[in-house]
């Protein structure tokens, strides 16, 4: 019962809204110390877990390059084009950003695109560029619009990398089973990611539909 | 073979560049708790793996009160409009070509290194990700002529406008290393079992799923909440005591968690990060948009478990 205790921390740290990276270490301490570890055992087993897990962190590499694109005009270039490309709308601009990040993502590509990488220098001054053609966004529309295209990247990468045999989530699922003395290959449970990825782009693709009818009123 | 260690050589150069010109930031009122935050983390990256465990972990106890405390700030950037629009019309659409220079070079890598054999297969993708980092930089040195420290300067300030989130999600997976290690799946199984309606199927199933997102929720990673929650439900009521195949059981669960991650502020950089990057007033904007897509998602993982995995 007491290695509860560091979910209870969470909970109560975050309701409580301390800074969630203390309430995540603190967690990690109170949940090893009441598990009957040593105390320099367990900062030192949260020491070998954080190191173990740097490739997590790898992608920020990418901000110098945008940074720097984005202080010669990448955003505002990106705005211009747009705004005089032909029929489109917000909502389809997104949807088909959608696919293209569901498509890459089940091929194993993961860290090609992201809100560093992509939403913010290229897919969001894009979709406001359709939007404005037609009139100014105003405020409220445009933080909508800028929610959506940032949900609109999470819902692609996150329905879809599972279709991926090596990624991360697919291979924890061969090795917990198999802890526990069920065999199964990669592909067995990376087949059953399909069904719901289809479902990912029929749920969200309506939701961006609905989006531009909304859009056209607001 | 090219692999993890160098891009963590590259990765904590960059952090120890952003510790460097963050010091002397004095626009920066917080400019010495930030800087010490991001050469922490460049010690992690450079020289993690040889200081051993317990240094490591005074690392990440160091980075907790550092943000728990409020330590880290951001310095005031003037943006130039002006000049910014003036330079799109210069430089035209080549802007575009040197954005996607990383993705372009991380899927060709991703394709033709595993046949070079000098690149860990394992990382290619990582790798191929390093790369185009430093061929775009090449390429706008040349063709942008920037001062030498200015892609840092702008690199730094994305990241101190994104600040401890950076590090979060590797928090995270260290926190679900912890719970494995004090068996918290066991715990939680032996609770909720009891409670469930005996011999419904749909139920259990439910269960399962709804306890994916719900612990995903807390956690704010679905990682962490697999093992618990397969430990708990899963393996003794689905597999077990249904007979259920463990393989579409398994790969749906997972997919229920991720249900959760797009609901939950804990996954800060799915959902928190983007508010800092795209100037959100309500820092829940992404996840409420989110929400209307995860909840009919959940019912359909359950529906399609409960219909393919017990046949």
């Amino acid at each position: 019962m007491l290695v509860l205790a560091g979910l209870g921390v969470i909970v109560v740290g975050f309701a409580l809204r301390f800074n969630p990276l203390a309430v995540v270490v603190v967690a990690a301490l109170v949940t090893g110390l009441a598990a009957g570890m040593a105390p320099l055992a367990v900062v030192a087993a949260l020491g070998h877990a954080f190191t173990a897990g740097r490739y997590v962190t790898v992608i920020w590499l990418v901000v110098p390059v945008i940074g720097l694109l984005e202080r010669h005009g990448l955003q505002e270039r990106a705005r211009a084009v747009i705004a005089g490309v032909g029929a489109a709308t917000p909502g389809r601009l997104l949807a088909v950003y959608l696919v293209f990040r569901q498509v890459t993502a089940a091929l194993g590509l993961i860290a090609l695109a992201g809100q560093a990488q992509t939403v913010r220098p290229l897919v969001v001054p894009m979709a406001e560029g359709v939007a404005e053609r037609r009139r100014p966004l105003n405020h409220a529309a445009r933080q909508r619009l800028r929610a959506f295209a940032a949900a609109t990247d999470n819902v692609g990468v996150f329905f879809a990398e599972d279709v991926f045999l090596a990624v991360a989530s697919i291979l924890l699922i061969k090795a917990f089973l198999e802890t526990n003395g069920i065999v199964v290959t990669p592909f067995a449970v990376s087949v059953w990611a399909i069904p719901t990825a289809v479902a990912a782009f029929v749920v969200h693709g309506f939701r961006l539909w609905r989006f531009d009818r909304w859009l056209a009123r607001a | 073979m090219i692999g993890l260690p160098q891009l963590y050589w590259l990765t904590g150069a960059m952090f120890a560049a952003f510790a460097v010109l963050g010091v002397r930031d004095r626009s920066n009122r917080k400019r010495f708790g930030t800087a010490a935050f991001w050469g922490l983390m460049a010690m992690d990256f450079l020289v993690g793996d040889r200081i051993g465990d317990l240094a490591s972990g005074g690392i990440v106890v160091a980075l907790a009160v550092l943000a728990g405390t409020g330590q880290l700030g951001r310095g005031t950037v003037a943006i130039d409009a002006a000049r910014r629009i003036a330079a799109a019309a210069r430089h035209g659409n080549r802007l575009f070509a040197a954005a996607l220079i990383i993705p372009a070079v991380a899927l060709a890598g991703t394709l033709v290194l595993p046949m070079t054999g000098v690149v860990d297969p394992k990382q290619v993708t990582l790798v191929a990700l390093g790369a185009g980092v430093v061929i775009a930089l090449a390429v706008c040195f040349a063709w942008l002529r920037p001062r030498l420290s200015e892609p840092l300067d702008a690199g730094r300030t994305i990241v101190d406008a994104v600040g401890w989130a950076v590090t979060l999600p590797q928090a995270l997976a260290a926190l679900g290393a912890i719970f494995t290690l004090a068996g918290v799946g066991a715990v939680v199984g032996g609770g909720i079992g009891p409670l469930l309606p005996h011999g419904d199927r749909l139920a259990a199933v439910a269960a399962y799923t709804v306890g994916m997102a719900g612990l995903t929720m807390l956690l704010g990673n679905a990682f962490a909440a697999f093992p618990v929650m397969t430990a708990a439900i899963a393996l003794p009521l689905l597999v077990g005591t249904f007979g259920g195949d463990p393989a579409p059981i398994a790969a749906l669960g997972m997919l229920s968690g991720f249900c959760g991650t797009l609901c939950t502020p804990m996954a800060a950089n799915y959902n928190l990060v983007p508010v800092t990057l795209l100037d959100l007033d309500d820092r829940y904007a992404v996840i409420r948009v989110q929400v209307g897509t995860a909840v009919p998602l959940l019912v359909f993982n359950t529906l399609l478990m409960n219909g393919v995995a017990f046949r």
